[in-house]
Parts: C-alpha cells; structure tokens; sequence
C-alpha cells in the first residue's frame, strides 16, 4: 500500500480495510440509502474518468455548490483524484458572490446541486470566461436548458463508467502523481472584512491535523456523524472528509435543510458539532414546548434538572458524588435526562464540540449537565479548524482549551493570539501579500484574535478580534464583542452590536430573536404583524432594557471592561442579514458596514435624542430590493456602580 | 399560432399532442339561474389551460362539470375520444381526472403523508379485509404505493412535515399538500381550482414552479382556474376567458390580453 498522502489514498485503503462498512448514508424517499466505502470507492472513480473525458487538466479549480450530498463529497475526492482542486462555495450565496469566486479561482467547471444554483450560474457566466462546464445532481426543471455545456452528474459517471479502458491508466498516473504537499482543497474565507480570501491547504495539512486530532478524541471507524454544516465551512471539510476518511467512518447527510433535526434524532450520530447558536435555539424550543407540557411532567423536569445541574457536570468528569446524590441523578436520568438526550439526538453522542462564538455559560452547563461530553475548540480555516480543543474532564465555558497536538501558541505584546502548526495553510491563492501579512517567514500565525493563557489552567481564553479592541475616551479597555455575547447570552436577543470606540460611553443596537419574543407575544395575547412592529412594542424594550441593565451589573465586576457599561440602546427595526451584508455567511457582525449603514442611529445614540426616523435598504431572498421606514425610540439604560478595583488600563 | 388544429408548439418549445378533452355547448342552470350557458372548449395533451374570469363567471361551476360533480342540463363532455356519459366523481376519478379545491378539502387530524396516501385509493385493488390485516399482496400494493408517495413528497419539498398532522400546517403548505394528494392519483388531467388564492408573492413563485415542473416532468395535462392574471399569463399555454357565464375570449395569453370583451369585462364598461 502505498503512503496515505492523499484523500485518494486514503478511500483506497479504506475501500479495502473497511470495505463492507457503509461510508455515506443520505435519506431519499424517507429511507436511509446507504453506500459503503467499495461502492463510495466505485462511485467516486466512475466520475473521476468521466472528469477526464470532458478533458479536465491537472492543477484546475472545480466549483461546488450545493447542500451536503454524498454527490458533492464524491466530488471532491474525484477531483482531488485527476489532480484537480476543490472549491466548496457556499451554496446561499447569491450570484454575485459567486460570481467573484469562480472568477478568483478561475475555475474550470462547477459541480451543482439543482436548477435554483444552475440559474445563478447562468446569470454570471458572462463574466466566467474560464467556465466551460455545468454538472448539475438534480434533473428537475432541467429540461429546456441548453445542454450543450451542460451534464448532469449522473450521465458524466456512466460516461466514465464506459471509457474506463481509454482513460484507466491516466487516473492512475494523476492519483499516484499526488503529493504530500500538493494541494487539497481550497476554501474560501467568509471575510468578515474586505473580499473572501482563497485559503490554500495542502494533503499535508488536511491529514496530518485529522491524524492528531483523531487521535486527542480517540475515534474510530466506528464514529457517524451528520453532515449538515455548509460544505465551503472547513470544519465540515476536517470531520466529513479529513477525519472521516483518515478514521474511516460513516458520514450521514440529512434529506432536507429543513429535516435537519429530524435526521439527528434517527442517526444518534456519536460525534457532533454546532455552533452555539445552534445548541441555544434547541433550549429555546425545548423551553417552549415544557411550557405547553403538563405539570406532572414540568414538576418532574424542574427538580431533576435543578439536580442534573448540580452533579451532571461533575459525573461526566468523573469527580467524587456522594451516594444518595447518584442515585437520585441515576432515577433522573431514567425519567428526563435520557429521553431528552433522545429527542435531542443526542443519545449516542462521545465527543461534541462548539466553537466559532463564544457560547453561554448557563447553555453549556445545560447541556453537559444532560450528560453530553460538550466541548469547546479554538480554530480558524488557516489553521486547518485546530488551534486549541478542551480534554475530557477539562471543560469550561470561559475557555477554549489547551493547544491542541502539534500546535505552538504564543501571544504578542499587543495581546493578538499567534500560533505555528503542521495544519497551517499554504497561502492564500493569488495573494502574496495577505499570506505575508498573516503568515511570517517561521511559519507563525497571525489569528486577529485578542487573548491571554489563564496561568492556573494553561488554557486559552479568547476576549475579542484584535483591530476590535479599543478604548473608550476615558482609556478604559473597549471589547465590543466581549459585551455582545454578553447580550446574546439572553434568549431574547438574537444579534448585538456595541459601540463605543474613542466614545464617552457604549452604546448597543439590538436584534431580538423573533422566536422566543414572539412565543412570548402570543402567551401574552400581544398582537403584531412583522418583526418591526414587535421590535418596537413598549413592554419588549422594557425586557430588553432589563437584559442591558443586568449585563451592566455583571460588567461592573470585571477588573478589565467595567468601562463597557451600556449607556443607550435602541431596538434595530430589522434583522441583521447576510443577504444585506451586515453579517457574514457564517453569521458574524461585520462592524464597519453596520456602522456606515447605520451611522444616522450611531449619531442619535450620542447625540441624547430619545427618538430617530430611519429607512433601510433590504434585499429580498431572490435579490429584489425594497426599503423599509420606521422610528425607532431610543433607551437610557441603568449603569451599575464598578465594584471591582479597575486596573489602568493598558498596563 | 392556431391552437384548434390539433399538435402545436408552445413558446418555450414545448410539443403539445392533440385533444384530450372537450366541453361541446355545455349549459349549467340552477333553478332558474343559468351558470353556465353554452361554452365550447378543448383541453389539449400535455397543455396548461386556464380558465379565467371575475367573480360569478362560472368558472369554478365549469370545473365542477369536468370533474364529474354537476351535469350540465345540455352539451356534452368528451375525454380521450369518447363521449362521456354521466360519471359520479369517483368515475371521473378513476379515468385519470384529479383535482384541488379553492377551499382546502384536506383530513386535518391526519399526517401529510396519510392524507396524500388517500390519492393513491383508486390504484388500491386489493380488497379491504387484505389491507386491513396488511396481508399478502396488499402488503406489497402499499410498499409501491408509498414509494410512489415520497417521489411525490420530494417532488415537491415537503419532506420535513410528513408525518406533521395537517391542521397544524400553515396555508401556504397545506395548498401543497393539496396539490400533492392530487398528484398521488397520477392523474392524466390535473384540476386546480384557484392554487393561488390567499398566497403571499413568494408562495406564489413557488407554486408555480411546481406547477411548471409537474407538467414539464411528469407531462400532466393540467387545467387551471386562477384570479391572478399575472401568474395566468406567465404560467399558462392558452386561456379561456368566461364572464357571466358565456365564454368571452380563447386563445394565447397575449391574444386574450389584447381582446376588447375581456378588457371591458376586467376593466368594466359604460353601458
């Protein structure tokens, strides 16, 4: 067997280590079809030649856009396979932007989910003088298109299936010509700031960071897990194919978007990731529905929840419980916390990590007091997703873990976080600037990100980007980010954004999250037609003024940001969107254009007016726009007296 | 372009076969009141028609005598060649004629799958004591039903309420659930009776979509009743334009668009 340096490779090993294994499961007609890893192996070569015989070359980019099918994993790996690069794009992009993507890559061919991407495509080709070929999954609606550099994905493998014989020895030549460093994948940054960059990220990369990272959470080829996160995400890259294929397991994809939570109850997969938004939005709905349940069962869930919460946590990190305490954790575990675990699907879950925001300290004790091994990780698509990851028995909320295997961390004098690892990407393509500014000759780092390593622990705890930290007028210690997640701790606040650089004082737009506020309005018989109207009802502010008021409170006990207090806020009048490019496609804040969108509610928020007429340019979902008016009322909020010794700041 | 003489080619390059149903001087009275009073029609293979018209045209009565449920007192109908004699509705049912109602006529206290099933009664041959004890051929006469089904859920994107009760689902899919149920006969002509009205501009756009697909991808002949001229012109191959019960217009969307009686007949008129 030749060495595993590539993802080719590794699906030839495993096609004969765990042959019989299934590989790919996707739910189709309501059943679980499932593929093991011979017939992945004989799917993704069948498309490889067909690759060939369209007559793609060596070193070309590969578009793919669509939801998580095994198709597009194929995919990939085919590419990979006739030595051609993958390009993951996310697939709610509207055209534009992934209009700049294949320009940027200059990709020869896209791989497409459906008529809906098909049509995207279409409307940008002009400017894609590169793009010669369309494959599309999905038949539907396709027939009167113009087929002539059009095929649909399924025709191309049995195109490769019949030229087998002409094409055989050159797919052997390009699989067997891969190299540990030759590239993987390239994948593109979401760019909370600027353009997306393309992040280059070699064999060497991918697999030597699933290796170590398989082996810091012991999985096997017995692991599955649901891949429902977007394919252009790199994390999705590093579980379902660096650590699927360097393990070896089953990698589930979901039958619709919307049957998401569905499918993880029927999967149990055992090792699991979300974000934090995700694993707040379940405890919102299960809040919701306890409410609706009777009050035997909501008596039952109070106490032995109350009890789960005092020596769950210590139970799964094997500490010292008394008797009488485990056996009643032992018949709360029977009557609620294994069947919630079970809607949750979450029964067989080992190993679960969050990362990319920071979560709440009351959702993560919630969950790891269920009994889930719920972890924190550190990473960034430089880094091939590990920077730093929380060991068993060592997780907390406020901190995002030890270095994981082969990582070097240091911080710099500024504060900004540093780290050097195998995983560490090659550059960013067509970039050489970017890669030096973020990349230095010995292989260190840059990750934006302010932070320090807790000297007690030797964990890392994160506070903010690093070009977000600021001052206030004062010199006071400004971290925005720090005080909106804060914020967002509450279930009613979906979205927050602070300001107060070079200010007097902070100020914070909000964004209520309409399903909890509006559970809330409908329990209260308040009648609204639309998210503006319930964001400026009176009593929702009083709420949201009461959640700025006690994060105040609990501001006022840090030593480093008590000079974050929130003196005014308002209600923003309509959601953050990444559709109007306030937020990223994976949801972050993009500070500067909600400034300069914005900025006639910045300046009420100083300027001591308690009213201001606002109209905001909206897009819709098929990329029409319209504009919306509104007044939105403005909200001094309570600041709490600083209890604790202020350091100066900078010092 | 002239629609009556049999196969013609749609704008978009379409085939559409000869005639698969016509209404020959069909006349509708209640009592003393005439619905319908003797319109003439062809609904093509392969063809999306509407019916247009305002409120109390007679249109949704013209799509009742279609489907079997009034008897026209004089005309006669003919489907696939032949004169029909009268049907009850599950006659005109079994020879392949399918239909949605303007208000939602669906089982609320049962699942979305379930109420689609119902679609499949007439392809149902076993007897009713085999399917209750789920024996033997009537066993294997579900499996391919329900594969049928689910074609059909995925078809039409509702994979995430299948097993949601369907009281419990907004308007928007309840209609899709409709047309679904519809859909499950695999019906040679398909009857929408207003699948629009009540929609919001988005449920709209996909509605149609999945009007458009049914027919281009399963060739169903469909025949539509719709309010929304918009959507009527974009969506349909000919048009029959009905006001006060006589047939005012039929052609091409653009030929009624530019008829005189229909545009005193939406617009009004000085008398």
């Amino acid at each position: 067997m030749p060495e595993l340096t590539s993802i080719p490779r590794l699906l030839a090993r495993n096609a004969e280590k765990f042959g019989a294994r299934a590989a790919y499961r996707e739910k189709e007609f309501g059943i679980w079809q499932s593929w093991t890893w011979a017939e992945t192996a004989d799917e993704i070569e069948a498309l490889a030649l067909g690759l060939l015989d369209i007559g793609l070359e060596e070193g070309e980019h590969i578009a793919i856009i669509g939801r998580n099918r095994p198709q597009f994993y194929w995919a990939m790996v085919a590419a990979q396979s006739v030595g051609a690069v993958p390009v993951p794009v996310y697939q709610d992009s509207v055209a534009e932007e992934i209009a700049y993507v294949l320009d940027h890559c200059g990709a020869r061919m896209a791989i497409v989910e459906d008529q809906e991407q098909v049509d995207k495509i279409i409307e940008i080709k002009d400017r894609l003088p590169g793009l010669k070929d369309i494959l599309y999954v999905d038949k539907r609606g396709m027939r009167k298109y113009d087929h002539s550099h059009m095929t649909p994905y399924s025709e191309v493998q049995d195109m490769g299936r019949a030229a087998k014989g002409r094409h055989e020895a050159e797919l052997n030549r390009r699989r067997d010509a891969a190299d540990y460093d030759d590239t993987c994948v390239m994948l593109y940054t979401s760019g909370t700031t600027g353009r997306p960059k393309g992040v280059v990220l070699s064999n060497r990369n991918i697999i030597e960071t699933s290796k170590a990272s398989a082996e810091f959470d012991k999985l096997t080829e017995a692991e599955s897990i649901l891949a429902y996160l977007p394919m252009a995400w790199v994390g999705d890259f590093i579980f379902s194919v660096g650590q699927a294929y360097w393990c070896g397991f089953c990698t589930n994809c979901p039958e619709s978007t919307a049957t998401m939570y569905e499918n993880l109850h029927e999967i149990g997969p055992t090792y699991f990731f979300a974000p934090p938004r995700y694993f707040e939005e379940r405890i919102t709905i299960l809040t919701i529905r306890m409410e609706d349940a009777s009050a035997w069962k909501r008596g039952m869930y109070g106490y032995f929840m109350k009890h789960a919460a005092k020596v769950g946590p210590k139970i799964l990190d094997g500490e010292t419980v008394g008797f009488m305490d485990r056996v009643k954790h032992a018949v709360g575990n029977v009557l609620v916390l294994r069947p919630l675990r079970n809607r949750a699907g979450m029964s067989n879950v080992r190993v679960a990590y969050t990362a990319g925001e920071a979560i709440g300290p009351e959702i993560f004790e919630f969950w790891r007091s269920l009994g889930i091994n719920l972890k924190q990780l550190y990473g960034q698509t430089e880094a091939s997703v590990f920077i730093t990851q929380q060991p068993d028995n060592e997780v907390r909320a406020d901190t995002v873990g030890v270095p994981s295997p082969g990582v070097e961390l240091k911080i710099a004098e500024s504060g900004e976080v540093f780290y050097r690892s195998p995983g560490v990407f090659v550059e960013y393509y067509k970039n050489a600037e970017s890669t030096a500014d973020t990349k230095d000759a010995e292989g260190w780092v840059a990750t934006g990100d302010a932070g320090f390593i807790e000297e007690s622990s030797g964990h890392l705890r994160i506070i903010d980007r690093a070009k977000d930290v600021g001052k206030l007028a004062s010199g006071a210690l400004f971290a925005p980010k720090y005080v909106e997640n804060k914020l967002k701790f509450f279930p009613n606040i979906l979205e927050a954004v602070v300001h107060g650089a070079d200010r007097d004082y902070c100020t914070a737009f909000i964004n209520i999250d309409l399903t909890a506020v509006g559970n809330w309005a409908e329990r209260n018989n308040i009648a609204y037609g639309s998210y503006q109207e319930l964001a400026g009802h009176p009593e929702v502010l009083s709420t949201v003024q009461g959640h700025v008021e006690e994060v105040n409170r609990s501001l006022a006990t840090d030593e480093m940001l008590s000079g974050c207090q929130i003196h005014r806020f308002l209600v923003l009048h309509k959601e953050l969107d990444a559709d109007d490019g306030e937020l990223t496609r994976t949801r972050k804040v993009r500070r500067k254009i909600i400034g300069e969108k914005f900025h006639d509610l910045v300046t009420a928020l100083y300027d001591g007016s308690d009213k201001v007429s606002t109209e905001t340019e909206v897009t819709y979902e098929d990329g029409r726009k319209g504009s919306i008016k509104a007044t939105l009322e403005i909200r001094d909020a309570k600041t709490a007296e600083v209890t604790a010794k202020t350091l100066e700041a900078a010092e | 372009m002239n629609a009556m003489a049999g196969n013609y080619t749609t704008a978009d390059g379409r085939q559409i076969g000869g005639v698969m149903m016509e209404m020959k001087n069909i006349t509708l009275k209640f009592g003393g009141v005439t619905a319908i009073s003797d319109i003439s029609f062809d609904v093509h293979e392969g063809e999306i028609r509407a019916i247009i018209g305002p409120n109390g045209a007679g249109k949704s009565s013209m799509l009742n005598v279609i489907s079997g449920f009034y008897h026209p007192q004089e005309g006669e109908v003919w489907f696939r060649g032949s004169k029909r004699p009268a049907m009850k509705p599950y006659e005109v049912a079994r020879q392949g004629v399918a239909r949605t109602f303007q208000n939602i006529a669906l089982f609320d206290g049962m699942s979305t799958l379930d109420n689609i099933m119902t679609g499949r009664l007439t392809h149902m041959k076993s007897p009713m004591w085999r399917q209750a004890l789920w024996w033997g051929k009537a066993e294997a006469e579900e499996v391919a039903n329900r594969e049928q089904v689910e074609k059909i859920i995925d078809f039409l994107e509702i994979q995430h309420i299948r097993k949601t009760p369907v009281g419990r689902l907004p308007y928007g899919l309840k209609k899709r659930v409709e047309l679904a149920r519809a859909l499950a006969a695999e019906p040679k002509l398909l009857l929408l009776d207003e699948p629009m009205a009540g929609m919001n501009v988005e449920e709209k756009e996909d509605m149609s979509r999945f009007i458009l697909d049914v027919n281009d991808e399963f060739g169903t002949t469909i025949c539509l009743i719709e309010h929304d001229m918009g959507v009527v012109m974009d969506l349909s191959d000919r048009v029959v334009v009905m006001d006060y019960g006589r047939k005012i217009g039929d052609g091409t969307p653009d030929e009624v668009r530019g008829n005189q009686d229909v545009i005193d007949a939406y617009l009004g008129v000085e008398h």
